[in-house]
């Protein structure tokens, strides 16, 4: 039995307090999150309203015109909730000129834009707020690559990328995250009607099982599949791991000198603090 | 005889000594008013731990003209002291240490024999294997030191023993790692699984320091530990907090245990030795 259930008091404790020293480390004591109303941002927020004080979190919400409703509701609850500071910023008139300039723009390349025209909002708010940019990017889209890069992907630390989507609701249950939000079908909402289920072909409860047994549990395919996979959906599944590995890795510098960054320059981001 | 000791799991600053240096002067201070006679802090407890390329810039040398080291020594004229740094030697070699320093002495220096490569560590990157596993007389007994994934090879705690430690000082800067439905992580289970083991089957006192604190994502989770002769568990710090952790042991328990428990005197080192002559050499 492929159990992901974990000790939630442990794993809080551990996250606010790696949130609470990285930011602090840094010499900020404020963070800024990108809150779209879905249980990844808003168990983003709930973790760092308790590592850092809920005066120190700003909540931003960045709906397009099309964003569903639900999830402006979602993100307010979260914000009255905790008592964190917020503020709206729609991102429909940055994004609307480009897409005028592309009429025929699918749905990759205008979701790809609007999650980077968020990116752009955060990192001014980061400045603005003087707060590091805390990220809301779970293990599950990290590992499938379902994510834009420089785009939802972007964050000065991410406390949930350690955790699997079914972990992240576990764990937003334990911290009391509103049932209405863990409940919901996630979407990345870059379109009406769209849910990341539907996109990726398979469940979270599905590819979770599974991809703890190919990265945790360093299973084989041919153990996966022994275990009860199907073998289309194993081989599926680490085909996007690896083709999306390009997402999770700095890009690579061509090395021409004796000593080249990311080589063998070598040093954590917490380097003298 | 009786004997005070204070784990000091502490959070250390990456690659600042100095800072580090300041934070170990003002808690050696305190135990020592709280009237502690040994105070032991974790491994690399001067540098931080993932060192990478910072390694060679925060080496000092366990001698009183090191800038930071005679400090050190100027405090252990009251208390004992056992710190973890980075050794340079006079060749340039980089060595993960521990040094007992005593009465404004350096009693002994461990260099750590198993360097872990694999997995999240990469210290035989940047570090040389240390080549000496030996015991030390110190004024509170016969001590071995071994750190971190020293002892988890059984030899390393097994030497010690049989060169006459009666009380094993552990050190680590140990990762957190493997979440589950249980209240601790699993790498704190290993661990305090194996000190509670070595105590048993060599009744001897085994104290384990573990640092506390984040390097990037990497916690640490101290839970320092000090076991006695019957593996009992005597004191036990809090996981993921910097405090002080002060056990008074009773070291005559050494001799009940090993009057209930001669597993010392039986020990067969002869026939350990011919039985690994033999392995070896058919091995060869």
């Amino acid at each position: 039995m492929i159990d992901l259930r974990f000790n939630t008091d442990l794993a809080e404790n551990i996250l606010t307090g790696f949130i609470k020293t990285e930011i602090t480390r840094a010499g900020f004591s404020h963070a800024v999150i990108g809150l779209s109303g879905g249980v990844d941002s808003s168990l983003s927020c709930f973790l760092t309203a308790k590592a850092l004080g809920a005066e120190n979190v700003l909540a931003v919400r960045m709906p397009y015109r099309t964003s569903s409703q639900d999830s402006l509701e979602h993100a307010q609850k979260v914000i009255d909730i905790l008592g964190i500071q917020s503020i709206t910023l729609p991102i429909t008139e940055m994004v609307e000129p480009l897409f005028a300039r592309f009429p025929d723009m699918g749905d990759v390349r205008r979701g790809n834009a609007m999650a980077r025209a968020r990116m752009i909002i955060l990192y001014d708010q980061s400045a603005a707020f003087h707060g590091l940019v805390v990220g809301t990017g779970n293990k599950t889209e990290i590992l499938l690559g379902y994510t834009t890069l420089y785009g939802d992907s972007a964050c000065a630390i991410n406390p949930i990328g350690d955790l699997y989507k079914t972990q992240v609701r576990q764990l937003a249950r334990a911290i009391g995250v509103p049932e209405v939000i863990i409940d919901k079908p996630p979407s990345a909402d870059l379109w009406a009607g769209q849910t990341d289920e539907d996109e990726l072909g398979f469940t979270y409860a599905e590819v979770d099982q599974l991809l703890f047994l190919l990265v945790d549990k360093r299973y084989s395919p041919r153990e996966c599949i022994d275990a009860g996979f199907s073998k289309d959906f194993v081989e599926r599944v680490i085909e996007r791991i690896r083709r999306y590995h390009y997402k999770r890795v700095l890009p690579p510098i061509a090395k021409l000198s004796n000593r080249t960054v990311g080589y063998d320059f070598l040093y954590l981001r917490d380097w003298g603090t | 005889m009786k004997l005070t000791i204070a784990l000091a799991q502490i959070y250390t600053k990456l690659g600042d000594v100095n800072a580090n240096l300041e934070k170990h002067l003002s808690l050696i201070a305190e135990a020592r008013r709280a009237g502690a006679e040994l105070i032991v802090f974790p491994e690399l407890s001067l540098t931080g731990y993932a060192l990478q390329d910072l390694t060679p810039s925060v080496a000092h040398s366990p001698t009183v003209n090191d800038p930071v080291f005679r400090y050190l020594i100027d405090a252990s004229k009251d208390i004992d002291i056992v710190v973890g740094f980075v050794d340079e030697d006079a060749r340039h070699r980089f060595f993960i240490a521990g040094a007992y320093l005593s009465q404004g002495m350096v009693l002994h220096v461990h260099h750590k024999v198993y360097l872990p490569t694999y997995g999240l560590f990469d210290e035989g990157r940047f570090f040389a294997w240390g080549d000496t596993v030996q015991a030390f007389d110190t004024r509170f007994g016969r001590m071995g030191i071994a750190i971190c994934e020293d002892f988890w090879h059984a030899s390393v705690p097994y030497l010690l023993w049989l060169d006459g430690a009666d009380l094993l000082l552990f050190t680590s800067a140990s990762p957190g790692r493997g979440l589950n439905t249980e209240p601790r992580l699993e790498s704190a289970r290993w661990v305090e699984q194996i000190n509670k083991a070595y105590a048993s089957l060599f009744t001897t006192f085994v104290a384990h320091v573990n640092r506390v604190g984040y390097e990037d994502g990497l916690n640490f989770w101290g839970g320092s530990t000090l076991f006695d002769p019957d593996g009992k568990l005597l004191a036990q710090g809090p996981y993921h907090q910097e405090t002080i952790v002060y056990t008074e042991i009773d070291l005559n328990q050494l001799h009940r245990s090993r009057v209930r428990l001669p597993l010392l005197r039986d020990e067969r080192t002869e026939l350990v030795k011919r039985e690994l002559s033999r392995i070896l050499e058919g091995a060869r």
